[in-house]
């Protein structure tokens, strides 16, 4: 079997008194998606910068590419692509020159820099915008620019920091299937979102991080599992009809069903035509119903199981966007 | 291609990266080209005719050394701003994530620097000669002196380049760069002789590396005797370099954007 693409083992990383890592395992294998995700703060971006070489890690160690992120960093580095979230793209150079810089800068040659720098604008939508200067362009593009300067070499491997915070849904859309075509061209992608629908259809694995550990780890569906399977939702138009729908039901069911009001929640051992045999059951028992839904768990879910909270409020009451802190800009 | 040939040609790219950016910054383009006139000319037609200058046939000629030495000081704010920005928006993660040379985009910077600074001098130069400045040398110690401006700005930008990846801005970082140097290029015998100053602050500026470099520059330019000053100049430019381009090269290795 070939070796992973990326496989980290205990990373830890402090800043100060500030544990942004507190021994991580990350593994992906080649020509698939590791999603890392987890609110701001959680040591995301942190694990991208060891794994890309800018930081070296505190502890534990690290192999992408086959190669060590400290020994071999400067070998790695030609193996790599990194996308972040703040569009590291020249603002004052055309989209053109910005990707023949990257380029030049991976020795691929003027030539050659010139020939990609064309492909890739064609690729992203971005021909007509390329003679243009980047300061010009909307989020959306620069994005894609942004994404067009990792993929310039070729890499193998592909880190993507939060590549769609901040953009519209069409942007990030197109972002995704972009990323779906690189991997089935082979790439292997590490990428992080505080997104759960992100996650959930690009990643082949997730790792949930949360201050600085991974608490979870899995497919989306066996981290679904984790918090149970599907429950019929049903809201019956007279609550005194409550203990009839639950005997009609009885059948269906898998697990306590539990009851407030007029909505009863079923756990069920399967999704699929539940809607159907429920009213149908019900119909014969006499019950009628306002509503009836079949709930799949989301990663929202997992989320709040996994942690008490849930993504979006882990972001809001933890520490800010850049948590992570200053200091680390140029750490002594 | 062996990593020196590496290393020069990741310089060269990024040295052009900056120079593309001035003609697009048109505030950035004005700091080099009106910024010096304005203050040759608010020297010479202002003060000049209050400041007694024994010796020199007219305050222009001993002013122009010295203006022209302190605008050279300040050409790498240039490299400063440009690399807190950098830092800023996350660019210096995307070099560092490349496979490039670790001094590349200070030294691409810092080359870049050289050439603005070259645009300022001539632009200065000129200006002064419209206002009656003559040079009084040699044309070889005119180009000596040129070339030793261009040494003395190159300095500096490294020492820019320190503050750059060291200020939270880029705003700062100029900051920084106006509260250090600015004191130092007036503390000095670059606008006034240094002997009508008040007799404490006459130690500092006699003693000040600055006052020794506007005195080469006076040595080549106009004719004022030398002493130890031009080799002086050289080896406070060269020492400049030599403490502050490996400061900031390891400060570059471990940055982060933020």
């Amino acid at each position: 079997m070939q070796d992973a693409a990326i496989q980290a083992e205990g990373l830890r990383k402090s800043y100060g008194n500030v544990e942004a890592l507190v021994g991580i395992d990350l593994e992906a294998p080649a020509g698939t998606i590791l999603g890392l995700l987890g609110p701001n703060g959680a040591g995301k971006t942190t694990a991208v910068r060891i794994l890309t070489t800018l930081l070296p890690p505190d502890g534990g160690a690290a192999r992408v590419a086959g190669l060590d992120v400290v020994r071999d960093a400067a070998r790695l580095r030609a193996r790599i692509g990194l996308a972040g979230q703040y569009a590291a793209v020249d603002e004052n150079l055309t989209g053109r020159e910005n990707l023949e810089m990257v380029g030049r800068l991976y020795h691929m040659g003027r030539a050659a820099s010139r020939e990609r720098a064309d492909e890739l604008l064609e690729r992203f939508d971005l021909t007509d915008a390329g003679q243009r200067l980047v300061r010009t362009y909307s989020g959306g593009m620069r994005r894609r620019l942004d994404l067009s300067a990792a993929l310039v070499a070729r890499p193998p491997v592909l880190f993507l920091d939060e590549p769609t915070t901040g953009l519209d849904p069409r942007s990030r859309i197109g972002l995704w299937e972009t990323i779906e075509d690189r991997v089935a061209a082979g790439t292997t992608v590490l990428l992080t979102t505080q997104y759960l629908d992100e996650a959930d259809r690009l990643a082949d694995r997730i790792a949930v991080i949360d201050h600085g550990r991974v608490i979870a780890e899995g497919t989306s569906d066996e981290l679904k599992e984790r918090v149970g399977g599907e429950r019929l939702e049903v809201t019956l138009d007279d609550p005194r009809h409550a203990e009839i729908a639950i005997s009609a039901l009885a059948p269906m069911v898998d697990d306590r069903p539990t009851c407030d009001g007029t909505n009863l929640h079923l756990p069920i051992r399967r999704g699929r035509g539940a809607i159907a045999e429920a009213v149908r059951r019900l119909d014969t028992a006499g019950v009628g119903i306002d509503d009836i839904a079949v709930h799949r768990p989301t990663l929202d879910d997992v989320f709040l199981a996994l942690t008490g909270h849930t993504a979006e409020e882990a972001a809001e009451d933890g520490r800010p966007p850049d948590a992570e802190p200053r200091e680390e800009r140029a750490a002594a | 291609m062996s990593a020196l040939a590496y290393a020069l040609s990741d310089t060269m790219v990024l040295a052009k990266r900056s120079l593309l950016r001035i003609p697009r910054a048109p505030d950035l383009l004005l700091s080099f080209t009106v910024q010096p006139i304005m203050f040759v000319l608010l020297f010479v037609y202002v003060f000049g005719g209050a400041i007694d200058t024994p010796g020199y046939e007219d305050y222009t000629d001993f002013l122009m050394p010295g203006i022209v030495a302190q605008t050279m000081s300040f050409g790498g704010f240039v490299t400063a701003l440009g690399l807190a920005e950098d830092l800023k928006k996350g660019l210096i993660d995307r070099f560092r994530s490349l496979p490039m040379s670790r001094s590349a985009v200070l030294a691409g910077r810092t080359l870049a620097d050289v050439a603005t600074n070259t645009i300022s001098l001539a632009i200065m130069i000129a200006v002064g000669l419209i206002v009656g400045f003559r040079f009084s040398s040699s044309p070889f110690e005119v180009v000596a002196g040129i070339g030793l401006m261009l040494l003395f700005g190159y300095a500096f930008s490294w020492v820019f380049a320190y503050f750059g990846l060291t200020a939270s801005s880029g705003e700062s970082a100029q900051a920084i760069g106006f509260i250090v140097i600015f004191p130092i290029t007036f503390i000095s015998s670059a606008f006034v002789p240094v002997d009508s100053m008040p007799s404490w602050l006459q130690a500092i500026a006699e003693n000040n590396p600055f006052t020794t470099v506007v005195d080469a520059m006076r040595a080549l330019w106009v004719g004022a005797p030398a002493g130890n000053d031009i080799w002086g100049a050289v080896l406070w430019s060269l020492g400049l370099t030599a403490v502050f381009a490996p400061l900031s090269v390891a400060r570059y290795r471990r940055a982060v954007s933020a």
